[in-house]
């Protein structure tokens, strides 16, 4: 009997597990995205179709949409294995807690960050974003959810052993989203001015590193507090 | 029962305290675990059968004293200790959404391992012509055997297993007692709770700490 496979196969083996779980359950893929499409497309009925007002708007209403779907995904990040005793087996495994920890967030962006990514654009011809915004409004995207995953993970972690966690999670998380919100939407807005905006990048890119590194360790962490 | 080597400790639990809701559980609770031991906890619902076995796990802390691992503290060295511990707890672990084969595919490769045939594995506790059925679709034993498919293909020291009897038939059990008392004679420990009896497992054979409930 071997023991001992390298740390890449186990984020693999842990990453497809949850992918296709998720693809096996598809609502959980499709209701975030439901969520934010939704959310964009009554804002124009509600404000007026003049193309002036939407267009400054746009950056705002993109990004507060994205980050709430993506806020209303977070809760089935651990729920399920919580409740299946998935998450104790995941803490006692002989692999490393942070490791784990990473390719559920990974495989949580996947399934609800790049989607939004991807509809994006579409969302933002409806709201007449400027045409020299769409670089700057897909590369904070792609900046952005993943921090909006890591961060979300940790209120998560925190939560997941309490019953009604959705309203303590919001104001655990929220704070820390606001940064990456304003630093995205600026990102759009000088880049619709024609301005150059890699200093928001580079904040963004800054904050991606960051959380990249040190998020991991802070779910884990929180995770074992959680089932304590 | 015989011990091949008794001097081995392979865990030990000292002055453990446990309180929940306000409530002592246990306390001052000590003991030893050797090397081929199987050890019952036994006592009435909500005396803190299950806590006491996730304090051994790690998964939860005592509110006062340790478990040590090797003579170390098994915070201290988690890694090593998990590498020894299979522990299976009340919720089995087992994802509905994936068929059994894959559950073990997973359970498996997580704990470290690579070279196993989940078929095989999986007729010996009797789930051949399962293996592409959805967990969810799964009796309740079935289920349950789903989980206790990891103890056939495991080189773990330290079984922990919370109630592993429940939902198995009367044969499961058999089968499951033995391959207890053969993780024994293999140097292995194994510490379980259940309500039932066991028919192969003698008396003789069982160590037992008792727990009570406490009314303080």
């Amino acid at each position: 009997m071997k023991r001992g496979i390298s740390y890449t196969t186990a984020f693999m083996t842990l990453l497809q597990r949850d992918l296709r779980i998720a693809i096996r359950h598809r609502g959980d893929i499709f209701n975030p995205l439901l969520f934010f499409i939704l959310v964009v497309t009554l804002f124009p009925l509600g404000i007026g179709p003049e193309p002036q007002v939407l267009t400054r708007v746009a950056p705002g209403i993109i990004w507060v949409a994205a980050l709430l779907a993506s806020m209303l995904s977070l809760e089935r990040l651990f729920k399920a294995d919580y409740n299946d005793g998935s998450l104790e087996q995941m803490l006692l495994s002989p692999q490393p807690l942070a490791l784990m920890v990473l390719a559920k967030v990974l495989a949580h962006w996947i399934l609800t960050g790049v989607p939004l990514i991807l509809v994006a654009p579409l969302l933002a011809v409806l709201l007449h974003l400027e045409d020299n915004s769409y670089g700057a409004l897909m590369s904070t995207l792609a900046l952005g959810t993943p921090i909006l995953s890591l961060l979300g993970a940790i209120g998560v972690a925190l939560t997941v052993g309490l019953r009604k966690g959705g309203v303590l999670l919001s104001l655990l998380i929220l704070p820390l989203y606001i940064p990456v919100l304003i630093f995205a939407t600026s990102a759009i807005d000088a880049a619709g001015l024609n301005m150059a905006y890699d200093g928001q990048l580079a904040i963004l890119a800054a904050m991606l590193v960051g959380s990249l590194i040190l998020a991991p360790f802070a779910i884990g962490a929180s995770l074992r507090v959680s089932t304590n | 029962m015989t011990i091949s080597n008794q001097s081995q400790v392979l865990l030990s639990a000292n002055e453990l305290t446990c309180i929940r809701e306000e409530r002592i559980l246990f306390d001052g609770l000590s003991f030893n675990i050797n090397a081929g031991d199987i050890v019952q906890i036994e006592g009435p619902n909500g005396a803190g059968k299950t806590s006491l076995l996730r304090i051994i796990a790690g998964l939860s802390r005592p509110y006062a004293g340790e478990v040590e691992y090797s003579g170390e503290n098994i915070n201290r060295c988690r890694d090593e200790f998990n590498h020894d511990l299979l522990y299976l707890g009340h919720l089995a672990g087992v994802k509905s959404e994936l068929t059994a084969e894959e559950n073990l595919n997973f359970n498996l490769r997580i704990s470290g391992y690579d070279d196993f045939d989940t078929t095989a594995i999986l007729a010996k506790v009797n789930l051949t012509g399962f293996e592409e059925a959805l967990a969810g679709h799964l009796s309740a034993g079935q289920h349950r055997r789903t989980a206790l498919a990891r103890l056939q293909h495991s080189n773990c020291k330290i079984w922990i297993l919370d109630e592993p009897f429940t939902a198995i038939d009367k044969k499961g059990v058999e089968e499951l007692e033995q391959l207890f008392i053969q993780h024994a004679e293999s140097g292995g420990c194994v510490i379980l709770t259940t309500h039932q009896d066991m028919s192969i497992i003698s008396d003789a054979m069982l160590r037992k700490i008792t727990l009570d409930y406490r009314f303080v």
